[in-house]
């Protein structure tokens, strides 16, 4: 792709285009993709034209290879089927793709992340009897387990999201899993992508880390909205916006009817 | 060459979820997104069916229209959510509040689901995983065990690996494209858990979107997922499966997706839904003219063939 450097007045920019171009970014080089649909679809689509032409995205459904004739709107949208190059059982996804080994980067959503990179995606208050009943792992815990790293990006950055303890660790990062003996695959959460800047950490024994802000934002707004005592890298860098090249394929090739942009 | 006559397992769903849904019984129903028995689940609430521990991976509208309508005093899963679509009121109200009657479930991951599914079906102790570790689900499910694996790691060193239960429900439910009179049961699309989910069972249920020769499966047996041995009564529902979907016969109803979290999030309102969609219409075929033959073009989807393959014959 041509890159330009000219950049788009940041207000004509929304949220989600801003995360999704950033997590398109850092899945340059990465080549099997294990996404949901969302945020993830759009950052995986907009790489596959630009950092990463080679990527191939595995669907929890079991879609391996789709070649969708419209942007999907759940991750069993019956566009991913037709014309797909494989559709996997539950067994062969979950069992051999996953556990075997075979997804570079996972992308996960929780409604909590904390320092080392656990995720909450079960419930708000005790899970007996919850203020918020959530979802629950789905395949979560298996991406964080199997994926080499995990990707997790995140509409809110605040305290309560970005938590000193989780109400409930659903999915649990290496070092927790580490800590009772088991050893799982992956480095776990290794970058996390929020409307503030981004969180990394290279794997076990790692604390998450602020490595960039967005333009305008200070360290200090973005260790006030996490809830524990973030550390900054030695260097925090600046996210460069998105260039009106990344903006226009999100907008006119990849979600043109925006399905997911806001 | 010697034919056997098959038996022609046909019944009405009146008749089949009569025959094996019965109250307090474990009820698991299939079809990851695709394909979901919504038809049946319909009829279990029709038939007033009480105290089922369902078993299900994800939780979605249809399991939320049989905890609303009194059916269900046990819930299995790996996912309680409205796909993307939002939540699943009336699971958030009895597990929230405890309201209108509490809800015990039994939280898993879907791999966990998944290898429960696996060795009920071959009928084994456990079947070993490398979820859990360090997450609390072992501590709210005390069904997630751990074992040292009788082999060493790869270090040399002991191995502790999670497990989990066989899962042998008392009838699986699944929705399916097409099978014969005697039960070959042929999907193509998402085929998920069904085939595993059908063997972990005592009995089990096949509802199709139509009956078809058996020349027509036998020109492709490598697409039949489930055969005749494994089902004990083959429903014919036309539309079975909505609002989700059955890939090359109609597509997902996504509005109604979104419309169920508003509707249930009212405890009224989704009783007036049950009241006028399910309990209001005397079996699948009432709710499917209820809808209209215009809606039901909206979800026409149109035609992209398969290419044949040879599968030779002996000259």
């Amino acid at each position: 792709m041509t890159t330009t450097t000219t950049t788009t007045a940041p207000d004509t920019t929304t949220s989600s285009e801003l995360l999704s171009v950033v997590a398109s970014r850092e899945l340059a080089a990465r080549r099997t993709v294990f996404a949901g649909i969302g945020l993830p679809t759009l950052a995986t689509e907009l790489a596959h034209l630009t950092v990463a032409p080679e990527i191939e995205v595995v669907y929890e459904s079991g879609v391996c290879g789709a070649h969708p004739s419209h942007l999907p709107e759940t991750i069993a949208d019956a566009v991913l089927i037709t014309g797909a190059e494989a559709v996997l059982s539950m067994p062969a996804l979950f069992g051999c793709v996953l556990q075997g080994g075979h997804i570079d980067v996972g992308f996960l959503g929780a409604a909590q992340i904390d320092r080392w990179g656990n995720l909450n995606t079960s419930v708000i208050g005790d899970w007996d009897s919850p203020s918020v009943r959530l979802p629950g792992s789905g395949g979560g815990i298996e991406v964080m387990a199997n994926s080499r790293e995990v990707f997790v990006v995140m509409r809110r950055h605040n305290p309560r999201s970005f938590a000193e303890t989780l109400d409930f660790c659903t999915t649990p990062g290496p070092d927790r899993a580490l800590a009772e003996g088991i050893r799982p695959l992956g480095a776990g959460v290794t970058r996390v992508i929020t409307e503030l800047g981004i969180l990394a950490r290279a794997g076990v024994g790692e604390e998450l880390r602020l490595v960039a802000v967005h333009p305008g934002v200070t360290v200090e707004q973005v260790r006030a909205a996490t809830g524990w005592d973030l550390k900054a890298a030695g260097t925090v860098g600046t996210v460069p916006p998105p260039t009106e090249a990344e903006l226009r394929l999100l907008r006119e090739d990849v979600d043109p009817d925006r399905v997911y942009l806001r | 060459m010697a034919t056997t006559e098959r038996k022609d397992k046909t019944m009405s769903m009146k008749a089949a979820v009569a025959a094996f849904v019965h109250d307090g019984g474990t009820v698991c129903l299939e079809g990851f997104t695709h394909l979901v028995p919504t038809a049946a689940g319909h009829e279990i609430i029709r038939q007033g069916r009480r105290d089922l521990t369902v078993v299900r991976m994800t939780a979605d509208i249809v399991v939320d229209q049989m905890i609303a309508a009194g059916c269900v005093s046990r819930l299995v899963s790996s996912f309680v959510g409205n796909s993307s679509a939002g939540s699943l009121g009336e699971l958030r109200r009895r597990i929230e509040t405890g309201e209108p009657a509490p809800l015990a479930f039994e939280e898993y991951s879907h791999y966990g689901m998944i290898c429960r599914y696996l060795a009920g079906a071959q009928r084994l102790p456990f079947h070993p995983l490398r979820s859990y570790g360090g997450s609390d689900l072992p501590s709210v499910n005390s069904d997630l065990r751990k074992v040292t694996s009788p082999y060493p790691g790869p270090d040399g060193e002991p191995e502790q690996i999670y497990v989990v239960p066989p899962v042998n429900p008392d009838v699986t439910i699944i929705h399916a494209q097409r099978a014969d009179l005697s039960g070959n049961t042929q999907i193509w699309g998402l085929t998920g858990i069904q085939a595993e989910a059908v063997y972990a069972a005592d009995k089990a249920i096949v509802v199709v979107e139509e009956i078809v020769d058996d020349e027509v499966i036998r020109s492709d047996p490598n697409r039949t997922l489930v055969p005749a041995h494994a089902v004990d009564a083959v429903v014919v529902c036309p539309r079975g499966a909505h609002p989700s979907f059955a890939q090359g016969y109609y597509d997902r109803d996504n509005a109604f997706y979104r419309a169920w979290s508003h509707i249930s999030k009212d405890p009224r309102r989704l009783q007036e839904w049950l009241a006028e969609w399910v309990l209001g219409t005397a079996d699948h075929a009432e709710y499917v003219d209820k809808l209209g033959e215009q809606f039901w073009a909206g979800l026409a989807v149109g035609e992209a063939l398969s290419r044949p393959v040879n599968y030779g014959r002996r000259l």
